[in-house]
C-alpha cells in the first residue's frame, strides 16, 4: 500500500538519492586500480560456501586488481544462483549443484562451462556415533542407518549441500520425509553445523565449512567420508548472452579466464593450507567430472 | 576481540552504515513529514484507510520490502535497466520505504495530539504560513523526533532488505548488520558479536544527540 503512495516519487527522487548516497560516501580512490582500466562491473552468482570459506575474498579482489572489473558477488544458496542465472540476472555463476547446472546448460540459459575446483562432502555426527554410521559397509547402508535411528539436521535452503542430501537419500531408497527427526534449518552451512552440534544429529556439509568451524564443534565427528558421491565440484558458466541480452558477456569471459588460469588455480590449490594442514579444495582447470571419477 | 577496533574494515563498514540508514532517514523525513503532517491536519475521504495503511506499514517486515525494490531493480525487472540492484542508493531506497511509514505515521499521530485550533490560533496571532508550520512542528516536535529515532533505529538494525538489494559486497554494501550475519555463518562469533557492539554505539550516539534535542526544554 505504501508502494503506492511512493511509485510516483521514486523515479523524481532515484537521482537526488544517488547523488547523496555517492557524495557522502569516500570512495577511496587509491584503491582503484592503476591496472588496465577495462572497467565496468559483472554480477556474479554464487553459493554461501565458497563466499564463507573466504576463498572469493583473496581471488576476486586480485581479478579486479588486473583487469579494473569489478565483481559483485551474490552469495545464496545454488538454487538461488542458477535461478539468478537462468533469468539473466547474473553475467557469470560458480555453483556446485552439478545435476542442477546440467538442466539450464541443456536449456541454454548457461554457457561455456568449465571445471574450476573440488572439494568434499563429509558425514559428521555424534562422536559416539549412536546410528552406527562408521560401521556401515558403504555410504547407503549409512544413509539407512541415520534414517532408522533418527536425528538429522537438514539444511532445507535449496543449497548445492541441500542438493545432494535429497540424492544421498534417494540413492539409498530412503523418503527423506520418512526419516526421524529430520530437522531442516533453511540456513547455510555454519548455522546448520551448529543446530546439529548442540542437538546431537548428524548432517552432511562441506569440508571447508566444517574444517573452518570445527573448534566450536565439539559434539561433531566425521562419521562418513571419501564415497565417489560426495565430491563437491564447482564449475563456472557464463549466463547466455544470446538468451539474455542484458548479460556482459565480455568481462564475464575475462573472469572465467582468470578463475582458470594457471596462477588463480594455484592460489585455490594453496588456500587455507597452512591453517588447516590440509587445503580447502582441489585445483580442477581443464579436468572433466569423468576425470574425477562422474558420469 | 579487542583486534576489531584497529580494523580499518570495520570502521568503514560502520560509516557505510550511518550514512546508508542516515541518508534513507533524511529523505523519510523530507517525504514523511510533511505527508504526516497532511494527513493528521486534513480531513478528507479515505483518510481512515490512509491511516490504517500506514500503520500497517509501519510494521511491515524490511525483508518484503526489500525483496519488492528487488524485483523492481533486478535486471530483469521493469527498472533493471538503471542497474541499481546491490548498489548503495539501492539500500537507501530500501530503507527509504521502510523508514517513511514511520516517520508519516508518528508525525500525523503528533500532529493530532495538538490542539485543533492552534493553526487559527497563530493565524490570529499573524503568524505566516512558514512561520505557522515551524511553529507547528516545534510544538510536535516529541512526536516528531520519536518518529525519526524509531525510523532511524528500525532502518540501521534491519538486515533482510540490506541483504537482498545490497547483496553484501565487501567494501561496497555490507553494512554491519549484514556483516554480523556474515562473521557468524562464518564461525566467528566473537567478530559477529564485536561488530554488534558497534552498532549498538553507533545508535547510542545519535539517539543520545536527537534525545538531547527532542528533550530541550521548549521556549514560549
Amino acid at each position: 500500500m505504501i508502494h503506492i503512495v511512493k511509485k510516483p516519487m521514486t523515479h523524481k527522487w532515484l537521482g537526488l538519492c544517488a547523488a547523496l548516497a555517492f557524495a557522502c560516501t569516500p570512495e577511496k580512490p587509491q584503491e582503484k586500480p592503476q591496472a588496465p582500466a577495462a572497467g565496468g562491473s559483472i554480477i556474479l552468482a554464487t553459493t554461501t560456501s565458497t563466499q564463507d570459506s573466504g576463498l572469493l575474498d583473496v581471488v576476486v579482489p586480485l581479478f579486479t586488481k588486473q583487469t579494473g572489473i569489478e565483481v559483485k558477488v551474490i552469495a545464496v544458496g545454488s538454487g538461488a544462483a542458477l535461478k539468478m542465472g537462468a533469468s539473466g540476472d547474473a553475467d557469470v555463476v560458480l555453483s556446485h549443484a552439478p545435476a542442477a547446472e546440467k538442466k539450464l546448460v541443456d536449456s541454454g540459459d548457461l554457457v561455456e562451462g568449465k571445471l574450476v575446483m573440488h572439494n568434499d562432502f563429509v558425514l559428521v555426527g555424534p562422536p559416539a556415533d549412536p546410528a552406527g554410521v562408521k560401521a556401515s559397509a558403504d555410504l547407503d547402508a549409512a544413509m539407512v542407518a541415520i534414517a532408522k535411528s533418527g536425528g538429522f539436521a537438514s539444511r532445507g535452503d535449496d543449497s548445492g549441500t541441500h542438493k545432494k542430501e535429497l540424492e544421498l537419500w534417494s540413492k539409498a531408497g530412503v523418503d527423506p520425509k520418512t526419516v526421524a527427526h529430520r530437522e531442516e534449518t533453511g540456513q547455510g552451512m555454519g548455522a546448520t553445523l551448529h543446530v546439529a552440534d548442540e542437538k546431537g544429529l548428524y548432517t552432511l556439509t562441506d569440508r571447508g565449512t566444517y574444517l573452518a568451524q570445527k573448534k566450536t564443534l565439539a559434539g561433531l565427528a566425521v562419521v562418513s567420508e571419501g564415497a565417489p558421491t560426495l565430491l563437491n565440484v564447482y564449475q563456472v558458466y557464463l549466463v547466455s548472452p544470446e538468451k539474455h541480452a542484458k548479460v556482459k558477456a565480455a568481462p564475464g569471459r575475462s573472469f572465467i579466464a582468470f578463475i582458470v588460469s594457471p596462477d588463480v588455480q594455484k592460489i585455490i590449490g594453496e588456500f587455507k593450507k597452512a591453517d588447516y594442514g590440509q587445503s580447502l579444495f582441489v585445483a580442477d582447470a581443464g579436468k572433466d567430472l569423468a576425470t574425477l571419477g562422474l558420469r | 576481540m579487542g583486534e576489531i577496533w584497529r580494523d580499518p574494515a570495520v570502521a568503514d563498514i560502520a560509516v557505510r552504515t550511518f550514512l546508508v540508514s542516515g541518508v534513507a532517514t533524511v529523505f523519510a523525513m523530507l517525504l514523511g513529514v510533511p505527508l504526516g503532517y497532511a494527513l493528521g491536519r486534513g480531513r478528507f475521504r479515505g483518510q481512515t484507510m490512509i491511516f490504517a495503511a500506514v500503520n500497517t506499514g509501519m510494521g511491515m517486515p524490511p525483508v518484503v520490502v526489500g525483496l519488492i525494490v528487488w524485483l523492481l531493480l533486478v535486471r530483469s525487472g521493469p527498472f533493471g535497466g538503471l542497474e541499481l540492484v546491490y548498489t548503495k542508493t539501492a539500500m537507501v531506497l530500501a530503507q527509504l520505504l521502510i523508514a517513511l511509514p514511520i516517520v508519516v505515521g508518528f508525525t500525523a499521530a503528533s500532529i493530532q495530539a495538538l490542539p485543533p485550533r492552534l493553526p487559527d490560533l497563530l493565524d490570529m496571532l499573524g503568524a505566516g504560513k512558514l512561520e505557522r508550520i515551524w511553529l507547528i512542528a516545534r510544538q510536535a516536535r516529541l512526536g516528531l523526533l520519536a518518529g525519526v529515532m524509531a525510523a532511524f533505529g528500525g532502518i540501521v538494525s534491519e538486515v533482510g532488505a540490506s541483504m537482498t538489494v545490497g547483496g553484501n559486497l565487501q567494501g561496497q554494501t555490507r553494512v554491519l548488520t549484514t556483516a554480523i550475519v556474515t562473521e557468524t555463518s562464518r564461525g566467528n562469533v566473537d567478530r559477529a558479536l564485536a561488530l554488534g557492539v558497534v552498532l549498538l554505539l553507533l545508535a547510542f550516539v545519535l539517539n543520545l544527540g536527537l534525545t538531547l534535542l527532542q528533550q530541550k526544554p521548549a521556549k514560549p
